[in-house]
């Protein structure tokens, strides 16, 4: 039974969808997401494919600050993934608030909505450490069954 | 009888490993085409598999029975095309499963699941007709829908039924979700309506509908093998000259609307065929 949850998780973490959501950043980070997509990163290879639909999702991308307005839309967004996912937060910005953490009408990080399984520093982060941010994220899925158990 | 039950056994089987196989090698020769790399041949199998172990979410009960309903018809075509059964008998069981998954696609308010709906009506309306005319074609050459008949025909039917064989490749690029006919939902990443037809359907369901356009992509490349069921080498070279074509007709052409689909599909679909069956009742 236990090889056959590995088994699924194996094949969890190589079939990763990906939903990508900009809560408001300046569009720097989802430049660089979307640059992953391209054909020079190619992330197909690993079987990531960008489906825009968190009911088929498995991988939420986070970027920009969160506010009150669309921080309803976040929590949502993810509420509608069927487990198990993972949440990557993306940029200074998605982190933290980056430099408008002071804002009025900031609420701060991706984390005070949602729980972030990954942190991807930067502003922007570069294409390769987004990816190196979601592979990260896939080797906590293949983990999942593991810390459950325990 | 243990002819038959192996049989079944076949059609259940061969459905989902030759599907997910052929989508496989589909998607790395897109890639390719796009200067791309591509994702490994099993990858349709990794999703399906994850797919299905994912938790159950479903917008309303009548979305997962279709779901059911829809892969249950598919596989039952495809064994029944296994069991040498009607051809008739086979479309019409065919025809079933692909009007459920508009139901289940019906049955829930989002807006991109309901014109997804709408656009997939309109695509089975585009392509019945041409799938009975050639299922016409066959019985006006042969004499019979049996496929028993059919296959043990003497001499290729493509010399016979050539624009038969250019409307069967109509009805399988709208069948296999290609550009330019991918307007209820598109095996690609994701479309103007998001994935269409496909939007609420999630975690098994999605597998399951996926698994069930399998058994119908193979029914239908099935249905391209009649076409030449006198040598296997024939057969072959239609299976892979068919979805290679269809694979560059996906890559160079972009999406259309449906007034032009329906237009363009029945103005040349219903004019070929009409022009070979003729021929074939003169000859």
């Amino acid at each position: 039974m236990e090889a056959v949850k590995r088994f699924i998780n194996r094949l969890r973490s190589k079939s990763p969808w990906l939903l990508h959501f900009d809560c408001g950043s300046c569009n720097g980070c989802d430049i660089e997401i979307l640059a992953c997509l391209t054909p020079v990163y190619d992330v197909e290879r690993f079987g990531i494919i960008n489906v825009g639909n968190p009911f088929h999702a498995d991988l939420l991308l986070a970027s920009g600050t969160v506010n009150h307005r669309n921080k309803k839309v976040l929590a949502n967004l993810y509420s509608q993934m069927p487990s198990p996912k993972i949440v990557v937060a993306i940029g200074a910005c998605g982190l933290s608030g980056g430099v408008f953490r002071e804002a009025y009408n900031v609420v701060g990080g991706i984390d005070k909505v949602i729980p972030v399984d990954v942190y991807v520093p930067g502003c922007p982060p570069k294409p390769e450490a987004i990816i190196d941010g979601a592979v990260l994220g896939l080797q906590k899925l293949l983990g999942l069954n593991q810390q459950k158990g325990a | 009888m243990t002819r038959t039950a192996i049989l079944i056994a076949c059609g259940l089987i061969a459905g989902p490993i030759i599907g997910g196989l052929v989508s496989g090698m589909d998607r790395i020769l897109t890639a390719r085409m796009q200067s791309r790399i591509g994702p490994p041949v099993l990858q349709p199998f990794y999703d399906v598999i994850k797919l299905l172990f994912k938790e159950p979410l479903v917008v309303n009960v009548w979305q997962a029975f279709c779901a059911y309903c829809y892969i249950a018809a598919a596989s039952i075509a495809l064994v029944l095309f296994f069991l040498q059964s009607d051809l008739l008998l086979i479309f019409f069981v065919q025809a079933v499963g692909a009007v459920f998954l508009v139901v289940g696609a019906l049955s829930s308010t989002s807006p991109y699941s309901q014109i997804g709906a709408h656009r997939e009506l309109l695509q089975i309306l585009s392509y019945e007709p041409l799938l009975v005319l050639v299922v016409v074609g066959f019985y006006l050459e042969t004499g019979s829908f049996k496929l028993t008949d059919i296959c043990a025909w003497n001499h290729p039917l493509l010399l016979k039924l050539p624009f038969l064989f250019i409307v069967l490749g109509y009805a399988l690029t709208i069948k296999l979700r290609k550009s330019p006919f991918d307007l209820s939902t598109c095996h690609h990443g994701h479309q103007e309506l998001v994935k269409g037809l496909l939007t609420d359907y999630s975690g098994p369901f999605l597998a399951l509908t996926e698994v069930g356009h399998w058994f119908e992509v193979v029914l239908l490349l099935g249905l391209c093998t009649l076409f030449w069921t006198t040598s296997w080498v024939g057969m072959a070279i239609l299976l892979v000259a068919t979805y290679f074509l269809e694979v560059l007709v996906d890559n160079v052409t972009s999406r259309m609307n449906w007034r032009w689909m329906l237009s363009y599909v029945w103005g040349v679909g219903l004019t070929l065929s009409l022009v070979n069956l003729i021929w074939l009742h003169q000859g």
